[in-house]
């Protein structure tokens, strides 16, 4: 239930795939809020500051999931996904776990090498010291510009990511999509598959 | 009143001793000759800081723009008195960013609220030298009783000068922005020049 099986996720994969992904469409929207000109001021330094808190969240609970991606087994995607699509999910994949990690660093980076020194106060609870980076108006202006181009990248794979998982739910019919939704036992003929298991199995291979 | 007179020369005997080698037959000054009316200098500073959670930098600033005067009763320094306006519009800090910051809606408001004042409403000695100012201090449209404390630091018959320190809490004048990473409380450590009207 917990762990990943050859053809399911659990719940551990499941959970943290879930709440990452809601944490960085948040912080893109956070992110694009935050930076629009003419803001309240006072709104603008809160939404700065809950932006670092659920971004350093992120990226701790990213740093777990790569580390759960390398250790867990990955589930082989269903039999109908191609040599071609296996690569690119693949990819896909790899590139997202990386940049879930990279980006936060990169935000992390902006609040060290800012000039304006703000302490980030994770969530009013404790002091996360800086990066040791040099404090200089091109180093924040370099960070800030290479935290926002690759949080726009992982946006754009996000799209990607979901319009193919989409695609597959109602196009192909596979279970590619509702694998993610609910943690799986192993599936139909592999012994100990649970009657939910087989009712999902057998809902996908009549949409065929 | 001469206990008072006696232990401010006592205070500021280093200032005697700088007269007295200048004119060697004058007398030591009196706080009596200090007496009077002042304006305050644009000499002056108005320094403040704000602690930052963690230690370390936290904001700091100054005003540039400021304007005020005193009167020193020379009968009971307790009847003296004191009023001082500040333009926050004049706030200057490490960098432009905290400045505009400083001077939005998100601080002082500085477009809808021009100035800051204090006008003080008790004088009260606590040393030979030291005194506490009650006043009530006006920002951002609200009027509120707060105390800082004066130190004489040097005198003669034209000018005065004190430094004035104070912790003032924010939060009361709609100032809370930024806290708990930043302190509620500004420190605020003026050197007064007072020039005699």
């Amino acid at each position: 239930m917990l762990r990943n099986s050859e053809t399911r996720f659990g719940l551990v994969t499941i959970v943290l795939h879930w709440t990452i992904g809601l944490l960085i469409l948040g912080l893109l929207l956070l992110g694009f809020i935050m930076r629009r000109t003419g803001i309240d001021p006072a709104l603008q330094f809160a939404l700065y500051q809950w932006h670092k808190s659920f971004g350093f969240a992120a990226l701790g609970l990213a740093l777990i999931r790569a580390i759960w991606w390398l250790v867990e087994r990955t589930p082989s995607p269903p039999a109908s996904v191609s040599p071609l699509e296996r690569k690119a999910a693949r990819l896909t994949h790899d590139t997202l776990i990386v940049l879930a990690i990279v980006v936060p660093f990169a935000g992390w980076a902006v609040a060290s090498a800012s000039t304006l020194n703000i302490p980030s106060f994770f969530f009013n609870m404790i002091v996360i010291p800086h990066l040791p980076l040099a404090r200089s108006e091109t180093s924040e202006n370099f960070w800030t510009f290479a935290h926002a181009l690759l949080a726009y990248v992982t946006l754009a794979l996000v799209a990607i990511h979901a319009a193919a998982a989409l695609f597959h739910h109602f196009k192909r019919g596979d279970e590619v999509l509702t694998r993610m939704l609910r943690p799986g036992v192993r599936p139909v003929g592999a012994g100990s598959g649970g009657t939910s298991a087989r009712k999902r199995d057998d809902a996908a291979v009549e949409r065929k | 009143m001469t206990v008072t007179i006696n232990s401010a020369v006592k205070a500021t005997v280093y200032i005697a001793f700088i007269f007295s080698t200048s004119a060697a037959n004058a007398q030591a000054p009196a706080l009596a000759d200090a007496a009077g009316s002042y304006r305050i200098a644009s000499s002056s500073s108005i320094r403040f800081s704000v602690g930052q959670v963690g230690g370390g930098g936290g904001i700091a600033g100054r005003f540039a723009k400021f304007s005020g005067g005193f009167r020193i009763d020379g009968g009971n320094i307790e009847r003296s008195s004191v009023e001082f306006t500040l333009y926050p519009e004049s706030v200057r800090a490490s960098e432009r960013r905290v400045e505009d910051f400083l001077r939005s809606s998100a601080v002082f408001d500085a477009a809808n609220f021009q100035t800051v004042t204090f006008r003080s409403t008790r004088v009260r000695q606590t040393g030979p030298a030291t005194a506490t100012i009650e006043g009530a201090l006006t920002a951002r449209g609200k009027t509120r009783k707060e105390r800082f404390a004066v130190t004489l630091i040097d005198w003669n018959r034209r000018s005065i000068s004190f430094t004035i320190r104070g912790s003032i809490r924010r939060s009361p004048y709609g100032m809370d922005v930024g806290t708990p990473i930043y302190s509620n409380v500004v420190e605020f450590d003026m050197r007064i020049i007072g020039q005699r009207r």
